[in-house]
């Protein structure tokens, strides 16, 4: 469904990726591992349009574009989280679950000024999808907490919530249960395996873990300084010699 | 024990999504609107009416506007004064053009002169941030009170530009103008201040206002979400000086009824309507109001506390005094509390929930 050709991104004389080029399938979890700087984050803001790569092309849903303003790749069906929990932190988990559905809203400002009619139906009808996502990822509790009173872990899961309201087709997670304890990490996982079965969502996402990489995704993606060394189911990767030269070894896995 | 929630099931998301889902708060609303309906007409005088409920309700409408656009949106503002002038004048000049227009229809029609002054000034917001917007608004500011000095057009030619408030009716009262009676001006607007208020609440509360509070506290996360920063700035600005707009004509032709330009200038609206809203709260629409009586009303206070010391201070020193306090409790606010009054309240209202067990 997503197919990245030749990508390549440079900040002055960082060469932060270099020709990259894989595909998406639809429905599959894909993971981009790599070490620290390796040029994942990067890649991702050049999926749903937040850098401009320097030459090549990304085909979503088959359609082309070199350049695309981030709004619009949201709107397509892109959504994302971040490596650093980038939530609305002055509202409330609800609110910041709403607005990931305010792209999917119409109703012009004069019928919400008056909260009657077409606009109340249609803010019910979104309160309603976003209490699904609560429950889907069991944060009830918490829905009407200002967010940044929340703990770091459940920061990550509204963020999560978040980016499900967009009901997306295609969900970028950068580095969802960095910092997280064991426990929470389980939780995510299944989440973001409930995720890929119940909405048939496809699911590309960044993690330095590597027993949950190779336990939940379908496919890997290696980046190693800005340039792609490897690609192929994680067994594959465990595999390949180059993958365990620059990433598996120095971690010591 | 008074004030709790137990017990008040929720069975739908209607029920849930209210102004006031606590059963008790909408009694108190209720019989604080009653009260404001029945009380003061019937037993105010000319000194309530005057010095404090009209320009607590014309600078709570300002400030309900520099709320929406700098407590909501986030985009700080210093040319509210501006905006007040474009409202006042538009006013002015519609109504003497056309006499037989509907007020209500003329209060309509400055707000949105003044909206589409603020979606012009609103432009640069989208490169700008911050400071630079501010000095960008500041400049807006100059910019109008210039205008309304030089072009004598805009005051009807009037000597040192002076706008004052002609008499008017609506269904058959006399609503505006020296004649006009205060309780009849006061039901007037009173009425245009609680429509213009559920009004900013609803979209506060809806898509609109979502919107407004992501670009705030993250444009960049907002704008990945699909979020398009110049709309949303933009609509903030327009709605933001709508209110302005239409406070500052109500400011004119309901309060002060004779003004020059410099009523409109930067110390004397700007920066008060600023120090309401940091006072009664960033984004707040019950702190606008809160701010607006706390700035109207410690003046009052103090002139009169003094003396009732038996205490003999001359006015100027008292002048004085009042912005010391108000330096002192600006900085207060701005450490201890940058929520504002209505944070306080709030927080009374958690304490009550939970009294007599405080744990
Ligand atoms: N906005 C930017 N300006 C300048 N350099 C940048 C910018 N963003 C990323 N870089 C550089 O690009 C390279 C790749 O960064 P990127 O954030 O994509 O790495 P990453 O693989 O996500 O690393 P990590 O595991 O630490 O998150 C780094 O050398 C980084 O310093
Ligand atoms: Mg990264």
């Amino acid at each position: 469904m997503l197919e990245v050709k030749n990508i390549s991104l440079s900040f002055g004389a960082v060469q932060a990726l270099h020709d990259i080029s894989f595909g998406v399938d639809q429905g599959e979890i894909l993971a981009i591992i790599g070490p620290n700087g390796a040029g994942k984050s990067s890649m991702l803001n050049v999926i749903n349009g937040f850098y401009t790569p320097d030459s090549g092309t990304i085909l979503f849903k088959g359609v082309s574009r070199a350049k695309m303003e981030p709004a619009e790749v949201a709107r397509a069906g892109v959504a994302r989280t971040f490596q650093n929990i980038a939530l609305f932190r002055g509202m409330t988990t609800l609110d910041n679950i709403m607005t990931g559905r305010n792209t999917k809203m119409s109703k012009n400002f004069l019928w919400q000024a008056l909260h009657f009619g077409p606009a109340r139906n249609e803010e019910l009808e979104h309160r309603r999808k976003a209490e699904e996502i609560i429950d889907f990822l069991e944060i009830q509790a918490i829905r009407k907490t200002i967010v940044s009173r929340l703990p770091y872990g459940l920061q990550k899961r509204v963020e999560l919530g978040r980016a499900l309201a967009a009901e997306p087709e295609l969900l970028l997670l950068d580095e969802p249960m960095a910092g997280m304890n064991t426990e929470e990490k389980e939780d995510m996982c299944r989440f973001i395996l409930d995720v890929n079965d119940h909405f048939g969502t496809t699911i590309a996402l960044i993690e330095h873990d590597m027993g949950v990489v190779m336990d939940i995704s379908d496919r890997v993606v290696v980046l190693d300084y800005g340039q792609k060394i490897a690609d192929g189911s994680p067994s594959e990767v465990r595999a390949d010699k180059h993958v365990i030269d620059a990433y598996l070894g120095v971690s010591g896995n | 024990m008074l004030y709790r929630e137990t017990g008040q099931y929720k069975s739908s998301y209607a029920a849930d999504q209210q102004i006031f889902p606590i059963a008790q708060d909408r009694y108190l609303f209720w019989a604080f609107m009653v009260f404001a309906c029945v009380v003061p007409p019937l037993f105010g005088n000319d000194y309530l009416f005057q010095v404090i409920l009209f320009p607590v309700m014309c600078l709570g409408l300002c400030a309900l506007g520099l709320n929406i656009l700098t407590g909501y949106a986030g985009q700080i503002s210093l040319g509210t004064g501006g905006f007040m002038a474009i409202g006042a004048y538009s006013f002015f000049k519609i109504t003497t053009s056309f006499p037989e227009l509907n007020i209500l229809v003329v209060f309509l029609l400055a707000g949105l002169i003044s909206a589409i002054f603020g979606v012009l000034i609103g432009i640069p917001s989208l490169r700008i941030k911050g400071f630079y917007l501010a000095v960008t608004t500041l400049a807006a500011q100059f910019f109008v009170e210039w205008c309304i000095n030089r072009i004598d057009w805009l005051s009807d030619y009037s000597p040192s530009s002076t706008i004052g408030a002609p008499p008017r009716e609506l269904f058959g009262i006399l609503v505006m103008g020296p004649d006009a009676p205060s309780w009849a001006k006061y039901l007037l607007m009173l009425g245009i201040v609680f429509v213009l208020t559920l009004c900013a609440k609803n979209l506060v509360r809806g898509r609109i206002g979502r919107s407004w509070m992501a670009i705030r506290d993250m444009d960049i996360a907002a704008e990945l979400i699909g979020i398009r920063p110049l709309a949303t700035k933009l609509s903030a600005f327009a709605i933001g000086s709508f209110y302005i707009g239409i406070g500052g004509a109500m400011y004119v032709m309901f309060y002060l009824e004779n003004v020059d330009p410099e009523a409109f200038g930067i110390f004397v609206t700007s920066f008060p309507v600023l120090f309401m809203i940091m006072i009664g709260g960033l984004g707040s629409i019950l702190g606008s109001y809160l701010g607006a009586a706390f700035i109207v009303l410690m003046p009052v206070f103090l002139r009169n506390f003094f003396p009732l010391l038996q205490i003999d201070i001359p006015s100027h020193v008292i002048q004085h005094v009042e912005y010391m306090l108000f330096g002192g409790l600006i900085i207060f606010f701005l450490i201890v509390e940058p929520a504002g009054l209505a944070r306080l309240w709030q927080i009374v209202k958690e304490k009550l929930r939970q009294w007599p067990f405080p744990y």
